[in-house]
């Protein structure tokens, strides 16, 4: 019998295995039960919103860590995609009446779709100029958004009542052997089950065949061609597949949020999203998660907190910063201070606490 | 006809102010290889500095633009020398990113010192206009065309003349070669920085002269002028002036005759279209209209 070791690989079909160990299954299936009990230990409004948004923007994120960080294809469009997501949802959710299993699909469809027309942009223009291509992606959307009024309500936005009935479960407010859940905890359980299907969906990608040829695309592009591996077919599938991420999370903002306007689609929205993957961690697929928690719960709690931080102006016109401008300036230094300091994010972060501790008290 | 010569030169003029702000996204990026998009940001602080020394020093005004512009130039150099000095070597991406990330922090920083509202620069020009013909002409905007004129005619003298141009043009070409030859690296970056910030403080000072009014928004310029370097090819002086006026021209023709002519793409269209025409361009020629083709190597 083989010594197993978590701190050895044996051979190289460890390296590519869901689960390296009996403790990584034990320990997703501990996060899976934290994930269950959560909204029902913790039942309070605020925090369960603040969970729910972090979790919708972690399937954005983890498409477009899919896209920037596993394929090297730095997109500021992402906004665009989760756009098209929302609007799928306001067209066949409140428009139509279709319910959760038609309209979410159709969101990741109708994203992938716009991902494959996109893509081959990325085929003829690298680096910078695929950057700022993307940028213009983003006025493009917000242009359509304010002028297709039949969907978008123009400038001042729309309601979405997309209906969230799964089979016998309403979403919009759960009820479970007699009791009844409260909207935001059911919308909990719908998010983070989503959120776990995209990383199960995304961890078997990047560990097959597909992933490493992402990933050779990302580190040289020409040499990667040269070995064989189609340009073409991968620059293009992960545009699909992380625009297609983007939609369905777009879709679910809507539903939970139930109003959508341009402006939310701007270039902020983008800029949020690389800052997530930047947080959490470029090339990780769990840092995408952990860095979308992060970045969506730090200004929810720094304005839920404000009366406690000093040099914060209580009110209109207030002495002092504004919660906003305080936002601002603690978003705009996370992305300064993790790409100086810690460039390869939370995710790095922890993997090495945990080899710390694997090694203890032997550290290396 | 008159109309079309009117749009014409408030194309032009447009066009000036993107070169203006193209310029310092040039020189910072064939110096550095950075792509600064903090250049808003510096666009936004020159004219607010300006006003500072304007109305509240109530210094002269063609006293305080260069005052204005060594500050911003002295807070260019200071940025390049405390934060993108780590960043070198590190992916494009993430330079990119540490830009953005500066941006968020100099907005703040400026509204937190001048506040959201509107202010007047207190500019000579004001709203008045000269009659050339039958074009009316803003006289700001024929003060922007001269600025962006001197500017260039400046950046030629500089680049081609003087050691300090030609250790900058030696450094953008090869850096390692420029070192070779006792040039220092640092000095360069730094003073890219530095030409960014004043180039910009000017860029600054015309968006918010002539009823304007200095306003948060008139960073947004910076991300309007992608377009314009783009289209020029990004490490192009002369192809971000070209880049420019071709932009410059594009959007204020489109906001005159589409409305009437194409309704049906929308209001507002004359903003996006910019994007369209560097889209297409993009696509025949891909490093841009004067860029450096990148040679890659496996």
């Amino acid at each position: 019998m083989r010594l197993r070791n978590l701190n050895m690989t044996l051979d190289y079909a460890d390296d590519l295995k869901l689960f390296r160990s009996r403790q990584s299954k034990a320990s997703l299936v501990a996060l899976l039960a934290l994930g269950l009990l959560l909204p029902v230990i913790v039942p309070d409004d605020f925090w369960l919103s603040v969970l729910v948004y972090a979790g919708i923007y972690a399937i954005g994120a983890i498409g477009l860590n899919l896209l920037t960080g596993f394929t090297g294809q730095v997109s500021l469009g992402h906004a665009f995609f989760v756009a098209a997501g929302s609007y799928t949802a306001v067209i066949l959710g409140t428009q139509h009446g279709q319910p959760l299993l038609v309209w979410l699909p159709a969101a990741a469809v109708v994203g992938g779709i716009i991902g494959a027309i996109v893509g081959p942009f990325a085929l003829r223009l690298r680096g910078n100029y695929l950057a700022v291509i993307s940028l213009g992606l983003v006025f493009l959307g917000q242009h359509i958004a304010n002028n297709w009024d039949s969907v978008t309500g123009g400038p001042g936005g729309t309601t979405v009542i997309a209906p969230v009935k799964l089979g016998p479960f309403d979403f919009a407010a759960l009820e479970l052997g007699g009791r009844s859940y409260t909207r935001y905890q059911s919308f909990f359980w719908l998010t983070w089950g989503l959120v776990a299907l995209a990383l199960i969906v995304s961890k078997n990608i990047v560990r097959s065949r597909p992933g490493r040829a992402m990933q050779a695309v990302r580190d040289r592009d020409v040499a990667a061609e040269v070995i064989g591996v189609s340009l073409a077919r991968y620059k293009v599938g992960a545009f699909v597949i992380s625009s297609a991420l983007a939609a369905v999370c777009g879709a679910l903002f809507g539903a939970f949020q139930l109003f959508v306007e341009p402006d939310s689609f701007g270039l902020f929205l983008s800029i949020q999203f690389i800052a997530m993957i930047i947080v959490g961690g470029v090339g990780t697929l769990f840092g995408s998660v952990i860095g979308a928690v992060f970045v969506g719960a730090v200004p929810q709690l720094v304005s839920r907190y404000s009366d406690s931080i000093p040099f914060i102006a209580q009110g209109a016109g207030g002495e002092g910063l504004t919660v906003f401008q305080l936002n601002q300036i603690i978003f705009g230094l996370l992305i300064v201070l993790f790409l100086v300091l810690e460039p390869r994010g939370l995710a790095a972060v922890w993997l090495r606490l945990k080899a710390y501790f694997r090694a203890w008290p032997f550290s290396y | 006809m008159t109309n079309f010569l009117q749009l014409c030169f408030a194309g032009l003029a447009l066009g000036a102010l993107y070169a203006l702000v193209a310029l310092g996204f040039v020189v910072i990026y064939k110096a550095t290889g950075v792509i600064n998009f903090a250049q808003g940001g510096l666009v936004l602080l020159g004219a607010y500095l300006t006003y500072n020394f304007r109305q509240t020093w109530g210094l002269p005004f063609f006293l305080c633009i260069p005052l204005a512009m060594i500050a911003c130039a002295l807070v260019g150099a200071a940025v390049e020398r405390f934060v993108l000095r780590w960043m070198v070597g590190q992916p494009a991406f993430a330079v990119i990113m540490v830009t953005i990330g500066l941006l968020f922090v100099i907005e703040q920083i400026v509204t937190g010192v001048w506040g959201f509202d509107r202010l007047n620069m207190g500019d000579p020009w004001g709203i008045r206009a000269v009659e050339l013909g039958d074009v009316v002409v803003a006289v700001k905007d024929i003060w922007t065309v001269v600025f962006a004129a001197a500017v260039m005619l400046a950046f030629f003298l500089f680049f081609r003349y003087s050691n300090l141009g030609v250790a900058m043009r030696a450094t953008a070409f090869d850096q390692e070669a420029a070192i070779a030859q006792g040039i220092s690296a640092r000095r360069i970056f730094a003073l890219s920085w530095a030409i960014a910030g004043a180039v910009a403080t000017l860029a600054g000072v015309m968006l918010a002269s002539g009823g304007g009014g200095v306003r948060p928004d008139i960073q947004y310029i910076a991300l309007l002028a992608f377009p314009a370097i783009i289209l020029g090819g990004l490490d192009s002086p002369a192809g971000a002036v070209v880049g420019g006026i071709i932009i410059g021209l594009t959007q204020t023709l489109t906001a005159g005759y589409q409305p009437t002519h194409f309704p049906e793409l929308g209001t507002g269209f004359s903003a996006v279209m910019p994007y369209f025409v560097m889209i297409v361009i993009l696509m025949v020629r891909p490093y841009g209209l004067f860029g450096t083709k990148e040679v890659r190597r496996v």
